[in-house]
């Protein structure tokens, strides 16, 4: 049972408690059920951010989205602008958890809980967005691409808050879509996920962002993909091949989601899906959200 | 250490005072003394905890206690009526044997509130949407959705 608590009601407030030792605490659904199933005990000195107005909120800035730590999945599922522009990111936050965990999960936590298997990262790494982290000491802005390290694991020192992520505009003729493989609706961990960002110009794929979900350490993106894919008329032959070149970079574990063989496989459907729908909506049609579910049984 | 919080649990103030570890669902059950929430998983997997908080709901086995300090808590015991006549959700429950062992209705009634609080109409594919993040071990879903379906009819 952890020692100390303080309920901290401004960012500076929680930056001398983290400096002090203590460890942030939003919604929870990582920290308190990760000591509840014995993962890891609750840290002995806890600063409750929850409470900190400057911490909150979707906004728009120069076409892009600044999302405050304390965002959660289900404010980032409901938000116009994110579904409009931003989609693959309504993808992956409308499946976290259940409604439960999407109200009290946040993209601050979810970020820096640096699953491999999140399902916001991906989207993150694509689009480009940036992580602000802060220390009483100090600021820095870090990519998300460049912030994990391994399972859990990220750049940040244990005094650094994640503030913000900012996330830049994208370009017009954009699409994008975040699938994951899943056994079920709710309450599910990807067994694979893929995130596709790609931009039309002249029917042509101008542009080609990939990524991939719980198939390595970290999620990361896979350039041969996009290579695939990049000038190319987004057609089937481009796609079977971005797929193919996503499961070639796969270091899947094998465990009781799912062998590694399996994963690899399925690498290369989950992308070639995530691909068909993300070029599906550059080209302004519509892929319901999220896109999980409805692309079940897509080749 | 031990800190002072209060907890607003169906419009009532429970002041309590407890350690930073404890949960929102152990500290209803233990402090405050309401048990219509259930510990099911404690892994925030099965929704038998579940709450509203400022509306929304919970899983209360994952949420600090102390963080839901000044916060609205509505648990299952918040939905009959002063008089103790049953919400309507909680008899089309009944009425349409939406009740097996009864161990997930809490947290499948919290979640049928919050939909039709925000959708009162809500379609056959919107209600099991809304319930999936609670599970029946009887497996008695179609009971359940059929309540809720029910209940909306009444309540529109």
């Amino acid at each position: 049972m952890s020692g100390t608590y303080v309920a901290a009601s401004s960012v500076e407030d929680v930056l001398h408690a983290m400096a002090d030792g203590a460890r942030p605490v939003a919604g929870g659904t990582d920290l308190v059920v990760g000591a509840r199933s014995g993962k890891a005990p609750l840290p002995e000195a806890l600063v409750a951010i929850h409470r900190v107005a400057d911490l909150r909120g979707v906004s728009e800035r120069d076409g892009g989205l600044v999302l405050g730590a304390l965002v959660t999945h289900a404010d980032l599922a409901d938000s116009a602008v994110v579904r409009e522009r931003f989609t693959a990111l309504a993808d992956a936050s409308a499946i976290v958890g259940s409604h439960a965990t999407r109200n009290a999960g946040t993209i601050g936590g979810n970020v820096m809980n640096a699953s491999p298997a999140m399902e916001t990262g991906g989207p993150l790494i694509c689009f480009g967005a940036v992580a602000t982290l802060r220390s009483a000491s100090g600021s820095r802005e870090v990519a998300v691409g460049d912030l994990f390290t391994g399972p859990g694991q990220t750049v940040a020192s244990p005094d650094e808050l994640l503030t913000e992520v900012v996330v830049p505009a994208q370009a017009a003729g954009t699409g994008s879509c975040y699938v994951r493989l899943e056994y079920r609706r709710q309450m599910e961990i990807a067994i694979v996920g893929a995130t596709a960002v790609v931009t039309l110009d002249g029917g042509a794929v101008s542009d080609a962002r990939i990524a991939i979900t719980a198939l390595a350490p970290t999620i990361h993106r896979v350039a041969e993909a996009e290579q695939a894919l990049a000038g190319t008329d987004g057609g089937d032959v481009a796609v079977r091949a971005a797929g193919d070149a996503a499961a070639q970079a796969s270091q899947p574990i094998s465990d009781v989601r799912g062998s590694a063989d399996y994963r690899r496989a399925m690498a290369a459907v989950i992308t070639r899906r995530a691909v068909t729908a993300a070029l599906v909506r550059a080209r302004g049609e519509d892929v319901p959200i999220p896109a999980s579910p409805a692309l079940h049984g897509a080749t | 250490m031990r800190y002072d919080a209060t907890l607003h649990v169906n419009g009532m103030a429970y002041p309590v005072e407890i350690e930073p570890g404890r949960s929102l669902l152990s500290v209803l059950r233990t402090e405050v003394g309401l048990t219509g929430a259930k510990e099911g998983c404690d892994d925030s997997e099965c929704g038998a905890c579940m709450v509203l908080m400022d509306g929304e709901p919970v899983n209360s086995c994952s949420y600090l206690a102390l963080q839901a300090d000044g916060r609205e808590i509505v648990t299952i015991e918040g939905l009959a009526g002063a008089d103790g006549s049953l919400h309507p959700l909680q008899q089309a429950f009944l009425d349409q044997g939406g009740v097996q062992c009864g161990f997930c209705t809490p947290g499948m009634l919290i979640s049928a509130k919050a939909l039709l609080d925000r959708n009162p109409r809500p379609s056959e594919e919107e209600i099991r949407l809304a319930l999936s993040g609670n599970l029946c071990r009887c497996t008695g879903y179609s009971g359940i959705v059929r309540a809720v379906q029910s209940a909306a009819e009444q309540l529109a």
